[in-house]
């Protein structure tokens, strides 16, 4: 077999945890894991949508502990990697440590964007344990070029022994991944990742673009399943490269069976842009706040497109779900003068 | 009876604390210097020009002075707390710690003001805790049983300084530890999410409890409402953003599930005195240890005069 040109990790199983309000059990674990691994998935990421730690009020309670269904994952996988995704203030260290046990050899630290600083502890202890490190700068488009080279560096120091930007929002044009990508792969020393999302439908192009500009490393979930509008879908992003004569390892007719067969069947519904997925793009909003903004809407009787629309207005980052509930009560406090101003 | 203070670390938290001391008409704490360890620090820097002493040897500045410092408000960080409490005790200086270090007991000023008022070394928790765990603990008295609570603590990214920064788990485990000890929740979770947008946010605090069958959710609220005051006394820009809401489940939380959740919106603007108004999160903290200074300091005249 040659070697890949860029390492795919898939996600399914922590970011497409958002689409499903977090409600995997052990038996979704088992053949999602087995059908990546077969198809050839290198890395297999798994942990509550918002990371370890995630299950709360703010983000949602997962059905089944993460813990449990993280064993399940490293158990029955044969070739594939596992990695975990942690945000400090959110995961603790000890819940690296927990995992590590398992046999989770990955570890993902997240942060906002402009925050890398606070990773430090986090990468640090994760190298301690001998896991591989990936700093992991979410909402990039919320940044220059050069201001996530400063933050890249940041995480490089630490340890870092890949970094990842992600367009968390589905926000960036092919254009504005290159020029990241460009940059930070001109700066760092250690390989560089992209994780893309499809609110404004660039998921599979924008990757593509950044593996042409030199990301060494691409994330996907399988059918897309996702924050938002969803991710970029694997089955896609693979069949795509072989058109493209990209080297990727894995089988994309076996991805192909996994969405088809294992994912889809799971999903509540497809992952469709429809307008509140669009916003997301467009306003620049982190996309996990999709289901949450839709439930406060219904709660409250307010539009969820002026909630998401709001919540861009405001900066919020991501981790704020709770100004969801709080932009959700002005609207109903304003909706209610207005109507009371009109009689 | 003057209790002669020192305050241990000149970045935001330590020089917003200064400006507090200096300000209070009729306190009962003198403020003898504030201690850094950067000679160039904007913190000693105005410091000096306010008259005070504004030493740059950090804790051995305070423990070869032990004989003129009753107490040191420590504002560094985790590990020089925790590296140095023990030997502030053996030099007989009363400390309040407003690190994450945790050593002493925990005091939240709305809710255990006067419960360690002896203890050689007393704990400020965080300032997500000075904020959010009041309102816990007003949840928990209008419930019978409080089986989990959460609090989701949003800061402006230019007011969380190195200490924040490289001690996040600190923060999150001990803001959760207040919120059972001194909240009264049986189980918990704390969040902390900074937030780089300009102009800066306010610091904002969201606390969820979970409320069993048969709470009566109107006691709720108005113990919500009375708390609020409670905290306005001492920290006039807390404040409930949007009026507590009572929210529909079921909800799986980890102390079981329950039919309802309350939800609180709280907002924290600062005095103004060292950072800008959006700094609540310094205000909050360097508020509650003044506070708690000015309690030993009475109860220490009460047991003089007795």
């Amino acid at each position: 077999m040659t070697t890949p040109d860029y390492r795919l990790i898939d996600s399914t199983l922590r970011d497409g945890s958002h689409a499903l309000s977090h409600q995997y059990y052990a038996e979704d674990v088992i053949k999602i894991v087995q059908g990546l691994d077969r198809a050839g998935v290198q890395v297999i990421e798994i942990a509550h949508g918002d990371g370890l730690g995630g299950s709360s009020f703010n983000y949602g309670f997962s059905a089944v502990p993460e813990k449990e269904l993280i064993a399940k994952a490293c158990e029955v996988t044969e070739n594939a990697k596992i990695a975990c995704l942690l945000l400090p203030g959110i995961g603790l260290a000890d819940d690296l440590r927990e995992v590590n046990e398992m046999g989770v050899s990955v570890a993902r630290i997240a942060v906002h964007c402009t925050e890398a600083d606070i990773t430090e502890q986090h990468i640090k202890v994760a190298k301690g344990l001998g896991m591989e490190a990936i700093g992991f700068l979410m909402m990039a488009h919320m940044n220059s070029p050069e201001g996530l080279v400063e933050q890249a560096l940041l995480m490089q120091s630490y340890g870092a022994d890949t970094i990842y930007i992600a367009d968390s929002a589905g926000a960036m044009t092919t254009e504005d991944v290159k020029v990241r990508v460009n940059a930070l792969v001109n700066a760092l020393d250690v390989p560089l990742g992209v994780h893309a999302h499809n609110n404004l439908a660039m998921a599979v192009s924008n990757s593509i673009a950044a593996y042409q500009e030199g990301a060494k490393n691409l994330d996907g979930t399988s059918a897309g399943l996702g924050a938002g509008a969803g991710n970029c879908p694997t089955e896609i992003l693979a069949a795509v490269s072989a058109k493209y004569g990209i080297e990727t390892g894995v089988d994309p007719l076996a991805l192909m069976d996994v969405a088809e067969e294992i994912v889809r069947p799971l999903m509540p519904r497809q992952q469709v842009i429809d307008r509140a997925g669009l916003i997301l793009g467009y306003a620049g909003v982190y996309g996990s706040f999709l289901l949450h903004a839709e439930r406060a809407a219904k709660r409250y009787n307010v539009s969820q497109a002026e909630i998401l629309l709001e919540l861009g207005r405001r900066q919020v980052v991501g981790g704020q779900e709770d100004m969801i509930i709080d932009v959700a009560l002005e609207l109903a406090r304003k909706h209610a003068e207005a109507e009371l101003a009109d009689v | 009876m003057t209790m002669r203070c020192a305050i241990l670390g000149s970045g935001n938290i330590g020089t917003d604390l200064m400006i507090k001391l200096l300000n209070a008409e009729g306190s009962a704490l003198e403020l003898v210097a504030l201690v850094g360890i950067d000679p160039n620090s904007d913190g000693l820097a105005r410091a000096r020009k306010l008259g005070i002493d504004g030493p740059h040897e950090g804790p051995q500045w305070v423990l070869d002075h032990a004989d003129d410092i009753d107490m040191v408000f420590d504002a560094t960080s985790a590990y020089v707390h925790k590296a140095q409490a023990q030997n502030y005790e053996d030099a007989g200086i009363m400390a309040v710690d407003l690190t994450p270090a945790a050593i002493g007991p925990k005091v939240i000023a709305a809710v255990n003001l006067l419960e360690h008022l002896d203890a050689p070394n007393i704990n400020m928790v965080t300032c997500g805790g000075q904020a959010t765990t009041p309102m816990v603990y007003a949840i928990r008295r209008a419930v019978a049983d409080l089986p989990y609570a959460e609090m989701v603590s949003t800061v402006s990214s230019k007011s969380a300084g190195p200490g924040t920064r490289q001690n996040i788990d600190e923060f999150t485990k001990t803001t959760s530890t207040a919120l059972r000890e001194i909240g009264g929740a049986n189980l918990s979770k704390a969040i902390i999410i900074l937030n780089p947008a300009e102009p800066p946010i306010m610091m904002r605090n969201t606390v969820f409890g979970a409320l069993p069958e048969g709470t009566d959710h109107d006691a709720v609220l108005s113990s919500v409402y009375e708390m609020e005051k409670a905290v306005q006394q001492y920290v006039p820009g807390y404040r409930l953003k949007n009026p507590p809401v009572i929210e529909e489940g079921p909800f799986l939380t980890p102390g079981g599930e329950v039919p309802h959740r309350a939800v609180v919106l709280l907002e924290v603007e600062g005095a103004g005195d060292y950072l800008p108004p959006y700094a609540g999160n310094l205000d909050i903290m360097t508020a509650a240890a003044q506070r708690v200074g000015e309690a030993i300091a009475a109860h220490r005249t009460q047991g003089a005069q007795a």
